[in-house]
């Protein structure tokens, strides 16, 4: 256990800098994500059409081609934030596809007899919106959110080829240093992900839990 | 109890299409203020469109829709005000499914006629105990029976204090162990003098409560009666023809 008690310090900052791409792609993709679901549901057409098509490029482009595009892409062009940002773009908007998907279906999920109780009591749109349809809307997006975002959990480990020392490079550089222990460190590092998974797990049944309607 | 003066509810000339479909045609009728009206005709006549157009829930292409003399605005504000007078209850009770029984009956009052929640609990206990489901207050609606939700979907309504109240099917989509028990609440209702508009096909209820039968086929009123004479002697063959089919079952 020679590799994890010598160099715990060094795994913690991989998981550390793993959380912070998963957290700065998936702010991006919770953001754009409602932005292009609203699109999607508006009543105006060329909204509705920008977001099918955000959606059509975004879900259906592999995820390391975008960081490609990203990586040495956009540099070219003049638009370099450094790696780091450069690559959270690239999984963000790739994530907002799926998550603008995952919302839209929750609120078509929400059945029609609902808000039009809740206008034939005389609630102005907006009240009905906030009182009944999206305290709804929102229980049915929790399950599709956290499949998005434990997906995008993993992804983060294409960063690694990228030369971003989260939790997988720092794997790749145990095995080199620790040959004889790969199983072992193969199997500790999985289980910082699995942590971090669970934890994601966790919150959407709490969230779960607390909008029940039965 | 009928008070002719001003009708509480008057449509006249009413005309609306949906694309081709001319579901409503030339539609003049009036509902006086503690008037029972129920509406019967086949499937497809336009009784839901009908009711649907009374709160705005539905717009109208032509014609003029009025309730307690006042027209029905366009959307904003003002139709909010009017939809809170005009009390509707769903073939699908349609309850908040997120919210308990009182909160659903609570929630009009608080939001929309800004009540204290004090009061509103108060008012929401009587009128439940009044349907007679105030043992199930704080149950979710899934946990009810199909009766006990429609009997919420119904002090829902009450709630409001509406002027009159609209009721689509209410127990089309009940077992028939259920059915009395929300025509009972609904006849006490019209005893107590509630103005209201009845899509239904339960003849007992239409003999014990209505003050007048309408009869639509293809989207036109085509005859208008007391229950008995409209359910002993229709006049026109459409009544006869759907008479004699619900009849036989
Ligand atoms: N939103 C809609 N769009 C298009 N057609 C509709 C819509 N709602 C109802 N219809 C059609 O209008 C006709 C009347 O419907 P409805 O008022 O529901 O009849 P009823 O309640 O008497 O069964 C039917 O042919 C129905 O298919
Ligand atoms: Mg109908």
């Amino acid at each position: 256990m020679d590799w994890l008690t010598d160099n715990y310090v060094n795994i913690l900052r991989g998981f550390g800098e793993t959380l912070r791409l998963l957290g700065a792609s998936g702010a991006l993709a919770l953001v754009l994500g409602t932005l292009v679901a609203l699109a999607r549901v508006s009543p105006v057409p060329i909204l509705r059409g920008v977001g099918t098509f955000y959606v059509t490029i975004f879900r259906n482009t592999p995820l390391l081609v975008l960081i490609l595009i990203a990586y040495y892409g956009l540099p070219e062009i003049g638009i370099d934030f450094g790696f780091f940002i450069n690559i959270s773009l690239a999984m963000g908007t790739y994530t907002a596809a799926f998550v603008a998907e995952a919302i839209r279906s929750g609120f078509n999920g929400v059945p029609l007899g609902q808000a039009e109780a809740a206008r034939a009591i005389g609630m102005p749109f907006m009240t009905s919106m906030s009182q009944v349809v999206l305290p709804q809307a929102f229980r049915l997006v929790v399950p599709p959110m956290a499949s998005v975002y434990i997906a995008l959990t993993k992804n983060t480990s294409l960063a690694a080829t990228f030369g971003i020392a989260e939790a997988t490079f720092r794997m790749r550089g145990l095995f080199n240093d620790y040959a004889s222990q790969m199983i072992q460190i193969f199997v500790g590092i999985s289980l910082g992900y699995i942590l971090i998974v669970a934890v994601i797990s966790w919150i959407a049944t709490a969230f779960e839990r607390r909008w029940a309607v039965a | 109890m009928v008070d002719t003066a001003t009708p509480m509810v008057a449509m006249r000339g009413v005309q609306k299409w949906f694309g081709e479909l001319h579901v409503l045609q030339d539609i003049d009728f009036e509902v006086a203020a503690g008037e029972v009206v129920v509406v019967i005709g086949p499937s497809g006549s336009g009784k839901s469109t009908l009711c649907r157009t009374i709160n705005r829930l539905e717009t109208i292409d032509e014609g003029t829709i009025e309730v307690d003399g006042k027209k029905l605005p366009a959307e904003g504000k003002q139709l909010a005000e009017l939809r809170a007078d005009v009390g509707m209850v769903f073939q699908s009770f349609n309850l908040f499914a997120h919210k308990t029984v009182l909160e659903n009956v609570t929630l009009g009052p608080i939001k929309v006629r800004g009540a204290k929640k004090s009061d509103a609990e108060k008012r929401a206990h009587e009128l439940l105990e009044r349907v007679g489901v105030e043992a199930q207050a704080a149950k979710l609606p899934a946990q009810l029976s199909g009766g006990q939700q429609q009997r919420v979907a119904i002090a829902r309504a009450l709630a409001m204090d509406p002027k009159v109240m609209l009721f689509d099917e209410p127990t089309s989509a009940l077992d028939p162990e259920m059915i009395k028990e929300v025509l009972d609440t609904m006849i006490d209702l019209a005893k107590g003098g509630m103005t209201m508009i009845v899509v239904t096909h339960e003849m007992g209820f239409a003999r014990t409560a209505a003050d007048r039968v309408v009869f639509m086929s293809d989207g036109r009123i085509v005859e208008e009666n007391t229950p008995e004479e409209f359910f002993t002697n229709p006049r026109s063959d459409r009544a006869k023809d759907f008479l004699g089919k619900i009849l036989k079952h």
